[in-house]
């Protein structure tokens, strides 16, 4: 049923406006990938290109063995959800979730009975059953955007595409239907891609991230893998809050000024680079060889965590440090950071 | 009487009474309530209730003669002729149109859309003139017209002609907002889930405009209807054969029949009301589907 999906080399140019310069990613077959950038990094436009809603300029993509151009857009089956899900406000729910199958041709379309009883099914599955004869206008937001798939759904996709499937939603709803979709994948196993701006969004659900910037592709990996490994200073700030530290590597060991604050460096990276640190992998120690002393300047609740702004010499910004389960040390005072986790970028 | 009627500024329902906040004095309310009731009973009412009073001055029977006397009647059966030609024209072509410029972009579009407003900042006689100019007997196409029998002015093609251009804008200007409005996810989604083409047009797009599309084809009747000088130009006028309704009452009038020329009057005039009244009850039920249509 589900597809593996090929994107070689992708150009797309909207006038003057490079979308996509040279975007290429494997998709496995039921794999969950999420194409994850700021706005205007081109994720939208992959997206679309992908379903075939807008051609390429250069490059293609493939489904299995095929090339995507060879197909009608109703023979490559993608189940598309808009980002305002393009629910049908004239149709009823049965009526949209149906909308697929009626529109087959007359030979390959199931009698009346069985797509009712499809549509039941499909409601059933998306945990909306008995709301067959409601306006889409008479549907909640999440309640909208589960029709939404059950329509995308309906003709069987050998490709489910989703466009900010949570943008519109309010943060519980969110999280509900993330774990919701999360689990919807793991039963249907479709081969599925979806945009999301939202990086805790893309790191919870999906098997794979695909980090897009400024139209090219910054990085692909398990959520693991690009959040503990950023491949480029773009990854690891767009991934998550990083304190910048301007440091010089020295043989094994990067230095702060003279000071020196991460070890077991390998060899060929010496001079002048990025460190960039996690505010929870700053932790507070009595006294170690590799510390970094400065002074506690603020407090701040971030929800579940204290956070401390910390004042180190030689360096202008204050570091973010998590106090997750740390005895909370109190203002003015002075304190020494041990950085257990940092990536390294050499300056540019 | 009828474009009098119809260029009422119409205030959405659901404006009414939304503003609490008021700077006005009441002194300044009142005067400005009166003055506008006052110009609107003295110079839409007053002429709207006339033609009525006028068209029974004479009684019942009068009026009924009136109106079934043949060259009447030939009038009446024209304007519906040509009504019936021009508007189902402009319903296709301008559904094109909108189409055209609110889902996809191209070279040109603006021209276009501005080309679409020509007929209403063209004094109608021109838009007359013009076929005249064209297709009459001095005109750029006369002389093959002549040699291949072909009548266009002072005949029905020509007033047909004379309408389409003059009511054109009514369904395009109607819809193009309205489908901007809408944008183009509907129809996408509707393409990925394999239907084709004309099924897209005919279960989407079409439900999704059709009370801005009923609202704009109603104006462009009552206009393709009751329009006076542009037809009056490629008409000649004749009689039981080229003489719509609004031309027939001008004759009369002329003539001094002033009682017959009110009652047909009274017909364009009812057609106005019935048009009016659609369009409110319209604007009542599905203020806000037609809301969007309204942003021009």
């Amino acid at each position: 049923m589900s597809v593996a999906v090929t994107i070689e080399s992708i150009e797309k140019r909207f006038e003057a406006f490079a979308a996509l310069r040279g975007v290429s990613l494997d998709i496995q077959p039921a794999e969950l990938v999420a194409l994850l950038g700021p706005s205007g990094s081109g994720k939208t436009t992959l997206l679309r290109l992908i379903a075939g809603l807008d051609q390429a300029d250069r490059g293609r993509v493939l489904f299995g063995e095929t090339d995507m151009r060879e197909l009608s857009l109703r023979d490559r089956r993608i189940g598309f959800v808009f980002q305002h899900y393009a629910l049908f406000k004239t149709m009823t729910v049965a009526e949209n979730v149906a909308f697929g199958l009626n529109s087959r041709p007359r030979r390959e379309r199931p009698d009346a009975a069985e797509i009712r009883r499809r549509v039941g099914d499909l409601l059933d599955l998306v945990q909306l059953p008995g709301l067959e004869k409601r306006y889409p206008s008479q549907l909640s937001g999440g309640q909208r955007q589960r029709v939404a798939l059950a329509r995308a759904l309906a003709i069987e996709p050998r490709v489910l595409l989703l466009d900010e499937p949570f943008g519109a939603l309010d943060a519980k709803v969110r999280k509900d239907l993330r774990a919701w979709l999360r689990d919807l994948h793991r039963r249907t196993g479709h081969t599925t891609v979806f945009v999301t701006h939202d990086q805790e969004e893309a790191l919870e659900l999906a098997d794979r991230v695909a980090i897009l910037n400024d139209g090219r592709l910054e990085q692909v990996g398990t959520p693991d893998d690009v959040y503990d490994h950023p491949a480029s200073p773009f990854v690891c700030e767009f991934l998550g809050e990083a304190n910048r530290l301007p440091v010089k590597v020295v043989g094994s060991q990067a230095f702060l000024g003279d000071r020196p604050v991460l070890g077991g460096l390998s060899q060929n990276q010496g001079g002048p680079a990025s460190l960039y640190v996690r505010p929870q992998h700053l932790r507070i120690v009595d006294d170690a060889p590799l510390s970094l002393p400065g002074v506690v300047e603020h407090l701040r609740r971030n929800g579940p965590l204290r956070r401390a702004e910390v004042a180190v010499q030689g360096l202008q910004r204050r570091l973010d440090v998590d106090l997750a389960s740390q005895v909370a040390p109190a203002i003015g005072e002075r304190i020494r950071l041990r950085i257990t986790h940092g990536s390294l970028f050499a300056a540019a | 009487m009828s474009e009098a009627a119809l260029h009422l500024p119409a205030v959405p329902p659901s404006r009414a009474g939304a503003q609490r906040v008021r700077g006005e004095s009441l002194v300044v309310r009142c005067l400005l309530i009166a003055v506008s009731l006052a110009f609107l009973a003295l110079f839409l009412l007053l002429p709207l209730v006339s033609v009525f009073v006028e068209a029974g001055a004479r009684g019942f029977a009068a009026y009924q003669a009136a109106i079934t006397e043949p060259d009447a009647v030939a009038a009446i059966q024209l304007t519906l002729l040509v009504a019936s030609i021009a508007v189902p024209f402009n319903i296709v072509v301008g559904i094109a149109a909108a189409w055209a410029i609110a889902k996809f972009e191209f070279r040109g579009k603006n021209f276009l859309v501005s080309l679409i407003d020509l007929p209403f900042s063209v004094s109608p006689v021109i838009s007359g003139l013009v076929f005249v100019l064209l297709f009459g007997a001095q005109g750029y196409f006369g002389a093959w017209l002549k040699a291949n029998d072909v009548q266009i002015i002072f005949a029905l093609p020509g007033l047909v002609l004379a309408t389409v251009f003059v009511t054109f804008p009514f369904v395009a200007r109607e819809l193009i907002p309205h489908m901007q409005a809408l944008g183009s996810a509907d129809e996408e989604a509707a393409l990925t889930l394999g239907a084709s083409g004309w099924r897209v047009f005919f279960a989407i797009t079409l439900p999704n405009v059709k009370w801005s599309l009923f609202y704009g084809v109603l104006l462009c009747n009552a206009r393709a209807m009751g329009e006076f000088g542009a037809v009056a130009v490629v008409s000649g006028k004749i009689r039981g054969l080229t003489n719509t309704m609004p031309l027939h009452v001008e004759i009369l009038y002329n003539e001094y029949m002033g009682a017959a020329a009110f009652a047909v009057a009274s017909l364009l005039a009812g057609l106005a009301l019935v048009t009016l009244a659609l369009k409110s009850l319209l604007e009542w039920r599905y203020g806000d589907a037609i809301a969007a249509s309204r942003r021009h």
